[in-house]
């Protein structure tokens, strides 16, 4: 129940060598399913994936994908209640859900002799779900609660949400996934069902399947469910408002006595793996990994080991997204270091970069730690799945993302610092502060 | 039910570890003995020519291999006045050794994709190396490296304890990290229990050098310790590894007695106030040992209660029915001294009071009744089901064949654990639930909570 699926902060990769044998096919109803084997235990990873997020709401009822993916735990006319969750219960399952900006996804791990009956259940859930108000009321209290303790309680995600918005001067994913707290609290049971009636449909999602199982048994019992759900709504292209010319640097400050730990962020609006040229989103990757990836990284040795001016430093690259990636860098500065001084020595790490580049030694060093990544990923079914998942959700293939070694192994030096010369650029950014006190901090800087 | 955000924590430093409370999941799920050739079936005792013993687990189909070990003797062995010892030295096993320093240590694994933890928790010093099977050699060394030669460079420890004391000056504003920190420093006044793992703001500044090196000889030893590995390694290149990176310790650890001890304070509440729209509620009571033979009819009882599914009691009445809470759970936690059943919830503070007595009626209510036959038998199916998905990846079988080890229930606690779950009668689960919930709670809230202050002679 605690599970936090972030979309960035690590590189989306896939399977290196020996991969699994992954296979894809579309049903009728425009359903796809993804089967990617891994015979090693007798259990099975279900996931549905649903091409609808925060992103995909209309202005003034943010939260509204993430609260429907609750209510979908309400229960349905032929499953009512919680017969579904009590049913992975008592089969000795897990399952939870999640919701990002572009897709909204719901799994169970089970024994693999239950797949069908999963599938059946959630093929019943996609177009049949029962709403009422005596369950959607206390649901909404459960979700502010939630904001509550993943937001409202925390100053350094209260920071995050006004630098998210401060990012994107148009585009939706400047709305945080939760919802802002106000229009939360007004959502209701109808918007919840059109929501639900407009997006819920099998061409407008992804079934991945990991686990001990073969690729034409799953098809068979994907006929059986999910191809018994008839298409109920055509989806429209996912067309987004795009970001204008962003001229203007931004900054914002959040103060809260409660911050003991001050720190610096900084966000570039970048391409998303969807969106990038050929190769680029990777030399992003590498160039991630190369700055601020870890105690091997630059930022890290500059700042946090020479210098000795932070306790921390860092930056990844979030790129699995349908519209826009963001590279961020962030800081924490030493007692007695004001979060300037930080700043200033995390932009003097990003100016060598984009004038003198990465060496040899560092692409090399990053291509074996990433392309080591996607092996130690195969030993884990559900970070399979989920990686899979995210990526089709959002724009991309099979066949992408099994790409994704070889794309990082094509890197140069040359493009890694043409990617840093062309994206770390300060007027598609934004600095965020966190600070005890403004006034505090005024004197410090 | 959660959401995915899209911006990243910025600060990785410490936190405030509640791995007690995680770690207490493990043993109960067990490993598939009827099922196909799964990860692990095929457990191998292996004991090395210099008399070291691991659990291993062959799986050659994806080339990598995870070792997981554990010292017993964790925050426990902590001097007098120095709390935090332990965390301190676990952070540093990973920087300067032997010939390298921190930068070419840490180099170093980076070039191979070497992943190389080490970890603290109040009973064990923790530690879990992954390496693709190409790498082994230089993975063992480094691995050797670390327990064996640790450098305790003086930069590199002023660092470590800088980012310890930023992650513990957090931990003053936070209210689960207060809530949890109250809970234990009641119910253990006095006992090294009661002491944070992470220390505190006044014990991490007096660590000195000679603590760290001190408590590396005192507590790494092969007499303590737990191994077990797991993928793309047979048994005769692991008896080499275990002679090679573990022969050098010392063959028996210096550890300080620990008494054993229960939980005081029941009955008791303690507010304390914070300026958050959210309180944080903790609370907890005295458990049932390990070995005790109740405990599995107490394990059932609390997976009833409050365990990992959508359908415990707290769940449905603190969630599902009123909304009051996003997450509500608790866990049994068995330690080697101690025993408990700790939970937690979070909840606006204008309905905190409300919150509390719900979860107090509902283990009374257990405690009184029992579980129904319906309950009982459901909760054994799940338990009896679940284990298989614990076993999945190459780390989290290791990390339960220590576990294993360490509860010193033996290889054949696999074949023998769904036996002991289908004995539990209901009159056993009835008369386990009055002994494990009757005796009281300390509750800890962190917040503003309306209506609800600090019990006599606990306010603080």
């Amino acid at each position: 129940m605690l599970m936090l699926v972030l979309t960035g902060g690590v590189a989306c990769a896939a399977p290196a060598s020996a991969e699994p044998d992954v296979t894809d096919f579309t049903l009728p109803n425009g359903l796809e399913v993804v089967v990617i084997p891994d015979h090693r235990a007798p259990v099975v990873t279900h996931m549905i994936w649903y091409k609808v997020g925060g992103a995909d709401e209309t202005a003034g009822k943010s939260g509204i994908a993430h609260f429907l993916e609750h209510l979908m735990f309400k229960g349905t006319e032929k499953n009512p209640g919680d017969a579904f969750s009590a049913d992975v219960a008592e089969i000795g399952g897990q399952e939870n859900a999640f919701t990002a900006s572009d897709y909204t996804g719901f799994y169970q791990r089970v024994p693999r002799e239950h797949l069908k009956e999963m599938m059946a259940l959630e093929a019943d859930r996609m177009t049949d779900l029962v709403l009422t108000d005596d369950v959607v009321r206390p649901e909404l209290n459960v979700v502010l609660e939630e904001q509550n303790m993943r937001v409202a309680n925390n100053p350094a995600a209260r920071l995050g949400e006004q630098t998210d918005a401060a990012l994107y001067l148009n585009h939706p994913y400047g709305r945080p996934v939760i919802g802002w707290r106000h229009e939360i609290e007004q959502l209701t049971r109808d918007d919840a069902l059109t929501f639900y009636r407009r997006f819920y449909t099998p061409n407008n999602a992804v079934v991945i399947v990991a686990g001990d199982v073969a690729a034409d048994e799953v098809k068979a019992d994907a006929e059986a469910t999910y191809g018994k759900v008839a298409v109920r709504a055509e989806i429209a292209p996912r067309n987004r408002p795009k970001e204008p010319v962003q001229e203007a640097p931004r900054t914002v400050t959040l103060a809260d006595s409660r911050v003991e730990q001050p720190t610096v962020t900084r966000d570039y609006l970048v391409p998303s793996e969807t969106t990038a040229k050929p190769g680029e989103s990777e030399a992003l990757d590498v160039l991630a990994h190369v700055i601020g990836s870890g105690p091997n990284s630059r930022m890290y040795r500059t700042l946090v080991v020479d210098k000795a001016i932070a306790l921390n430093a860092g930056a990844y690259y979030s790129g699995t997204a349908l519209d826009y990636g963001k590279f961020g860098v962030y800081g924490a500065p030493k007692p007695g270091v004001t979060l300037h001084q930080v700043e200033d020595g995390i932009d003097a790490v990003l100016g060598d970069v984009i004038a003198h580049g990465i060496t040899a030694d560092e692409l090399g060093r990053a291509k074996t730690r990433l392309i080591a990544d996607a092996v130690y990923a195969q030993d884990n079914q559900a970070t399979l799945a989920r990686w899979y998942g995210a990526a089709i959700a959002c724009g991309q293939t099979v066949a992408m993302v099994r790409a994704w070694p070889d794309q990082i192994r094509a890197v140069t030096a040359d493009a890694v610092q043409d990617a840093a010369r062309q994206w770390l650029d300060r007027r598609r950014s934004v600095t965020g502060y966190l600070v005890k006190s403004l006034q505090s901090e005024e004197k410090h800087s | 039910m959660t959401i995915a955000l899209r911006s990243d924590a910025p600060v990785r430093a410490k936190t405030v570890s509640r791995r007690a409370i995680v770690a207490i999941a493990l043993p109960f799920l067990t490993l598939a003995v009827s099922a196909a050739p799964a990860l692990a079936t095929t457990i191998e005792r292996v004991v090395s020519p210099g008399g070291i013993e691991a659990w291993l687990v062959r799986e050659p189909a994806i080339p990598l291999i995870a070792v997981d070990f554990s010292f017993t003797g964790g925050s426990v062995q902590d001097p007098a006045g120095k709390a935090g010892t332990a965390d301190l030295v676990a952070s540093l096993l990973d920087d300067g050794v032997g010939d390298f320093d921190s930068k070419t240590f840490h180099d170093r694994l980076e070039r191979k994709a070497i992943e190389l933890n080490f970890s603290a928790d109040r009973e064990s010093l923790h530690g879990s190396l992954r390496t693709l099977t190409e790498n082994r050699d230089e993975a063992f060394e480094d691995l050797r490296l670390g327990l064996n030669a640790p450098r305790f460079d003086a930069a590199d420890v002023e660092l470590n304890r800088a980012q310890i004391l930023s992650g513990l000056r957090r931990a003053t504003t936070s209210p689960s990290d207060i809530a949890n920190r109250r809970w234990w420093e009641t119910a253990f006044a006095g006992h090294p229990y009661g002491r944070p793992v992470t220390g505190t703001l006044e014990s991490v500044p007096a660590i000195t050098i000679d603590d760290l090196k001190t408590y590396v000889k005192r507590v790494l030893a092969r007499g303590n310790l737990k191994v077990a590995i797991v993928g793309d390694i047979d048994a005769e290149t692991a008896k080499t590894m275990l002679d090679r990176v573990f022969g050098g310790l010392p063959a028996q650890p210096d550890l300080i007695p620990i008494e054993a001890a229960s939980p005081q304070g029941l009955g008791n509440r303690i507010v304390v106030n914070l300026d958050v729209p959210q309180a944080v509620v903790e609370f907890g009571g005295a458990g049932i040992a390990r070995k005790d033979p109740d405990f599995m009819a107490a394990y059932i009882v609390n997976h009833i209660l409050g365990g990992g599914s959508f359908s415990s009691r707290l769940y449905q009445e603190v969630r599902e029915k009123r909304g009051l809470a996003y997450s509500v759970y608790d866990s049994l936690l068995w330690l080697d001294h101690s025993a408990l059943f700790l939970g937690a919830t979070a909840t606006r503070d204008d309905r905190a009071s409300e919150t509390l007595d719900i979860v107090q009626k509902e283990i009374h209510r257990l405690a009184t009744d029992g579980p129904t036959a319906e309950e009982l038998a459901k909760a054994k199916s799940y338990l009896n089901s679940s284990f298989a998905l614990n076993l999945d990846t190459s780390s989290k079988v290791a990390a339960l064949l220590v576990q294993l080890q360490r509860d010193d229930l033996g290889m054949d606690y696999i074949s023998r654990r769904q036996g002991m779950i289908d004995a539990v009668t209901i009159d056993d689960a009835k008369r386990v639930a009055k002994r494990l919930l009757a005796g009281g709670l300390l509750v800890t809230v962190v917040g503003k909570p309306e209506g609800l202050a600090s019990t006599a002679g606990t306010a603080h």
